[in-house]
């Protein structure tokens, strides 16, 4: 059965539906949206899209280094995404104080690595990595039991960190030279940060590809802050923004074929553009 | 009455340099004390011993009647130049909420109305009043001018009702009208809160007529006492160890010429 998309939303529900790989990818989708919205409002609040670039890029060393061992993909992503937010955290930590100049050489050194790393993986893998077009733009499609699975796990415990640092976390994110006189520890926050950035960042790569993980990291808390200053709506909103346009973009990529990490990013701009343009017009 | 806070023979050295030692001050309960001197001076460096931040090097130093860093909860502290541009999308009241309880882990969760939930909101609404910042603290921070911001700093830093309120440059990018009214603001807290206040300026003239005492830092050493006292030609050329002389323009407004180590004026260009 070849899936077209119809007007009655009942039948198209129930295409999507019909293949166990769509369901997986719907469940993966939904964790994968709730847990980057919830990091990425932070992303937006503290400016570190450069720094969730290249931790996203490490998933390419990440893929063609597993390939290269043979372990499954994903476990490549976390693991080299962990490490890249490691030497990110003690590369910038070398001089006692750290500044954004020296922070930004430190986070496009470790990006050219990762580069020089994964395509040095994949020469010495020497086989055809499933597909490299896959891997940097997404796909939806052979998405396993198991890592839903484990993407849940890696969400719960993401979200569970999160929740039990958010206040200080959101002190020093907004606020740092206060936050550091009160005794906030804001060193060791922004450590344990970019670890859970680098598992958000591991886990989205996985749906929408290495190169469009900003779609859904950013975008939605983006779209959010600019449409609300309230923190837990603002937050709430994020999370549903992020989780719409994940299905929506699935919707789109089932039916017509489009890869899933264009759909997501068009869609998440899109919106973004909107927002921005009615906070514009309100004045 | 006992001292807020006090030094005896302090030294404070970062790396190698001492910054500045033989240091004797004391602050009365409920002082306005303006913290003065040229750049580099330490006047910063001061605030941080008090909170127990930077460990002195000789001598000592008690605040709140113990040593430095252990009623930092009786503190409240503005940090140096800090403001927020417009894309910080965050309301000025939950600026200030984080001076009460910003350090707490967890997150709180939405829909948790306790008793301490609405007390925290009381006491935030209360600061927010006192510092007059009621018309805009529902605004993001980014949109506020730079007095606003000021303002609704400020009751960040009293959201805990702090016994003490070390304030680093507070008038620093503001206009004068803006640093007149701050100072007034601060005046109010110190008389009728009983706040001590040390205030880090570098420029005593809008502070003049609101100061209790001064603190005058130069050359690795400081002197104290009443503006009147120490803001004087003899007073400050002993410090500096040569010649300076202060000046009292026709507007009532005082000028320090010849500081060896910072620009010529005291005053506002720079």
């Amino acid at each position: 059965m070849n899936p077209s998309f119809s007007a009655n939303p009942l039948t198209d529900l129930h295409q999507l539906l019909a293949y166990p790989f769509m369901v997986n990818a719907l469940q993966a989708g939904t964790i994968v949206a709730v847990i980057a919205a919830l990091v990425g409002w932070f992303v937006v609040l503290r400016r570190e899209s450069f720094v969730c670039h290249t931790l996203s890029v490490m998933s390419f060393p990440g893929a063609s280094g597993a390939a290269l061992v043979g372990l499954p993909l994903a476990s490549g992503y976390f693991v080299f995404a962990v490490g890249g937010a490691l030497a990110i955290a003690f590369g910038s930590r070398v001089r006692a104080r750290r500044s954004l100049a020296q922070e930004s050489a430190v986070v496009g050194t470790v990006g050219a690595v990762a580069l020089a790393l994964g395509y040095l993986f994949l020469s010495l893998y020497g086989g055809i990595l499933e597909s490299l077009e896959t891997l940097l733009f997404g796909s939806f499609v052979g998405i396993t039991r198991g890592q839903v699975q484990t993407l849940l796990i890696v969400a719960i415990v993401a979200a569970a960190v999160l929740a039990a640092v958010g206040r200080p976390l959101f002190y020093a994110s907004v606020d740092e030279r206060a936050a550091r006189a009160d005794g906030v520890p804001v060193r060791a926050l922004s450590v344990v940060f970019l670890i859970l950035l680098a598992l958000a960042v591991a886990a989205i790569a996985q749906i929408v590809g290495v190169l469009l993980t900003f779609a859904l990291l950013v975008a939605p808390a983006a779209t959010a802050q600019l449409l609300t200053t309230r923190l837990r709506l603002s937050l709430a909103l994020a999370v549903a923004l992020a989780v719409a346009e994940t299905w929506a973009a699935l919707t789109v990529s089932y039916f017509t074929n489009v890869a899933m990490g264009f759909a997501v990013t068009t869609i998440a701009l899109a919106i973004y553009a909107c927002a921005r343009g009615a906070r514009k017009l309100r004045g | 009455m006992s001292a807020a806070v006090s030094l005896r023979g302090a030294a404070v050295a970062r790396g190698d340099a001492t910054v500045w030692s033989g240091v004797d001050v004391e602050l009365q309960a409920g002082d306005f004390v303006g913290i003065l001197g040229p750049n580099g001076a330490g006047k910063s460096t001061f605030l941080e011993v008090l909170l127990g931040l930077q460990p002195l090097q000789a001598g000592s130093a008690s605040v709140l009647g113990s040593p430095p860093g252990e009623r930092r909860d009786r503190i409240g502290y503005l940090p140096q130049r800090r403001s927020f541009d417009e894309s910080v999308r965050v309301r000025g009241r939950d600026l200030v909420a984080l001076g009460l309880d910003g350090t707490r882990w967890g997150t709180p969760l939405p829909g948790a109305f306790g008793r301490r939930r609405a007390a925290a909101r009381a006491r935030i609404d209360a600061v927010i009043a006192e510092v007059g910042a009621g018309a805009y603290a529902s605004r993001p921070i980014g949109e506020c001018s730079g007095g606003e911001q000021q303002r609704l700093l400020i009751a960040q830093a009293l959201a805990r009702s702090p016994q003490l309120l070390l304030l680093d440059e507070p008038l620093d990018s503001l206009d004068l009208p803006n640093q007149a009214s701050v100072s007034a603001l601060i005046q109010r807290l110190c008389r009728e809160d009983g706040i001590t206040v040390a205030l880090v300026a570098h420029d005593v003239n809008p502070l003049l007529t609101y100061l209790d005492r001064v603190i005058y830092f130069a050359r690795g050493h400081a002197v104290s006492g009443t503006p009147a006292e120490v803001i004087t030609t003899e007073t400050l050329s002993a410090l500096y160890g040569s010649g300076v002389e202060v000046l009292r323009r026709s507007d009532g407004r005082l000028v320090v010429v010849g500081q060896p180590d910072m620009p010529a004026h005291h005053g506002h260009d720079h």
